[in-house]
């Protein structure tokens, strides 16, 4: 057994140490991942925020679209910021509403809004749906340090089996939620290989930053910029755009802001966390420094420069190291994925369908039962597609961001959607997302005669306009009489 | 009036609308090629931006408190 697989491996055992400790104390719930273990002190709480930005898509697919892409990769940075920026509007109407009414989950905030079993079920499917490329993408994730570790002795595909099975342990044995000593190991772990590979590598190998950049411009010009066509400033803006409207619609973000104490947590979080963002850097800086030092990766490696770089530069133990932080990056969230996703087919689908009063044990029994067929729906899905992490990512973008006018809407004292309206914008939404993506259309295929700068824009613009287009047309036949809910607030 | 509060659009305004124009390798800031230090430096500005909007914030709210007593 080589170092690196050996290291690996005893992260993964304590891992699983930790989270069967954790059953018998403090258990972490999503919500706590997500908004920062209030239990804890001040810098457990930073390295928490700070970590919650790192999952693999960051840290693999981040330093894989800077090594492939280029300039595009930069889109990470901004939409996170944009999304803090208007948190602080937004959660905090979110947070009054949800306190007010005791409410528990997102699939909650739209059926007491709109007073609407039936769009909760919809909403709760859609989040499901949303939530497997995320799944995918940690299972990749998983697969490719296992396959970059083990030198190539271990194929990709059996690398995403043992992922996800590494996965299905962790969920089944750590309970419910794993450790947030888990999360707390991640996050150093994760923040110090950032930081130690995104300054080593260009300071020692290149002669510093300044140095690193214009010895990538010469051997690839135009890298450092977006190109004129196909990932243009149209596509950055509007991809952006797109994403930072998605950030706080995943069902993790959105329940975490109802854990917190008081308003003014968002507000702060909304100063300090864009800062946190700056790490992303030092992951892109990896990228190009692995464009330079171990060239030739294309298509679907790129997401493997990170590692590549790492052996190549360090050699097998600190690979071991790295590999390491990357299991944990996609362990935590991935059990969160999954487990939550599960707890939510069971309670928020199952639960309101079945004709009669289910009994708490049998929804908690079936989320469990549930844990190995959503994983292996994943792996399945893992197995066929042939994305690179980033494009995974946009592609879960775009399913959840259809919740937004939804929920935007339905924030006014005299919300605006009807419930019906709601419903026909979120569906429309997401079939126009599934056509979309299956017919893989862009702009430029679905508008062949407009000028590049439309033709370069997110199609996923498509499916938001059908939203708000139907949204609004329902709305206005279905009458504007608010419930006496809405007018509560 | 909480009009500051309008300021919270500038670093979307600032950050994507300059895309276009900040789309240029030279000149090198701090080491960084310009559009990376472009987006860098919004990320900046946009925590400034968000903690000059709380600190209105809290003053109005300090304000308000004052004259209710």
């Amino acid at each position: 057994m080589n170092p690196a697989l050996l290291l690996i491996g005893v992260c993964f055992v304590a891992a699983l140490a930790l989270g069967i400790r954790a059953r018998r104390g403090h258990a972490m719930t999503l919500e706590q991942w997500s908004v920062g273990g209030r239990g804890f002190g001040t810098i457990f709480v930073f390295v928490l925020m700070a970590g919650e930005i790192y999952t693999t898509f960051t840290f693999l697919g981040g330093s894989g679209w800077a090594y492939g892409k280029g300039a595009p990769a930069f889109y990470i940075l901004c939409y996170g910021t944009l999304a803090y920026g208007m948190s602080y509007f937004l959660l905090p109407v979110i947070w009054r509403y949800a306190n007010a009414h005791a409410l528990v989950s997102q699939a909650d905030f739209f059926v007491h809004k709109y007073d609407s079993e039936a769009l909760g079920i919809v909403v709760s499917l859609v989040s499901v749906a949303a939530m497997i490329p995320y799944l995918v993408l940690q299972l990749k994730g998983l697969g490719i340090i296992v396959s970059e570790a083990s030198a190539g002795a271990i194929t990709a595909g059996q690398a995403v089996w043992t992922g996800s099975a590494v996965l299905v342990i962790y969920v089944v044995t750590s309970g419910v939620r794993g450790s947030a000593w888990t999360a707390v190991l991640k996050d150093i772990m994760i923040l110090a290989v950032a930081l130690m590979l995104g300054t080593y590598l260009p300071a020692h190998v290149h002669g510093g930053f300044g140095a690193m950049f214009a010895q990538i411009d010469r051997a690839h010009p135009g890298f450092l910029t977006l190109p004129r066509t196909g990932m243009s400033p149209a596509w950055f803006i509007s991809t952006v755009a797109l994403t930072a409207l998605g950030f706080y619609m995943w069902p993790h973000t959105f329940g975490s802001c109802y854990t917190a104490r008081d308003e003014n947590v968002f507000r702060r979080n909304a100063v300090v966390m864009p800062l946190y963002q700056l790490v992303l850097l030092f992951v892109f800086f990896t990228g190009f420094a692995a464009l330079l030092e171990v060239p030739g990766l294309s298509g679907t490696a790129v997401d493997l420069s990170l590692l590549r770089v790492t052996d190549h530069a360090f050699g097998p133990w600190m690979l071991g190291v790295v590999g390491a932080a990357g299991l944990l990056t996609a362990l935590v969230p991935g059990s969160m994925l999954l487990m939550s996703a599960c707890t939510i087919l069971s309670k928020n689908v199952y639960a309101k369908l079945a004709w009669r009063e289910v009994p708490e044990a049998q929804v908690t029994w079936l989320a469990r039962a549930l844990v190995p067929a959503v994983a292996l729906v994943s792996v399945v899905l893992t197995l066929r597609g042939g994305s690179t992490l980033v494009l995974l990512l946009l592609a879960a973008y775009n399913v959840v961001t259809q919740l937004f006018p939804a929920l935007i809407l339905s924030l006014p004292n005299r919300p605006i959607a009807t419930r019906q309206g709601a419903m026909a914008g979120i569906l429309a939404g997401e079939a126009t997302v599934v056509a979309l993506t299956l017919t893989g259309a862009t702009m430029g295929s679905l508008f062949p005669s407009w000028p590049t700068v439309i033709a370069d824009l997110n199609v996923g613009i498509v499916a938001m306009a059908v939203n708000v287009v139907v949204l609004f047309a329902v709305s206005g036949l279905t009458g504007r009489r608010p419930t006496a809910r809405q007018t509560a607030l | 009036m909480r009009g500051y509060r309008w300021l919270a659009v500038v670093p979307a305004i600032g950050m994507l609308g300059g895309v276009p124009f900040a789309n240029r390798v030279t000149p090198y800031v701090f080491g960084l090629p310009f559009l990376l230090f472009w987006v860098t430096a919004w990320v900046v500005l946009t925590s400034a931006i968000m903690c000059l909007i709380y600190a209105l914030d809290r003053a109005r709210e300090r304000d308000a408190e004052r004259g209710r007593q």
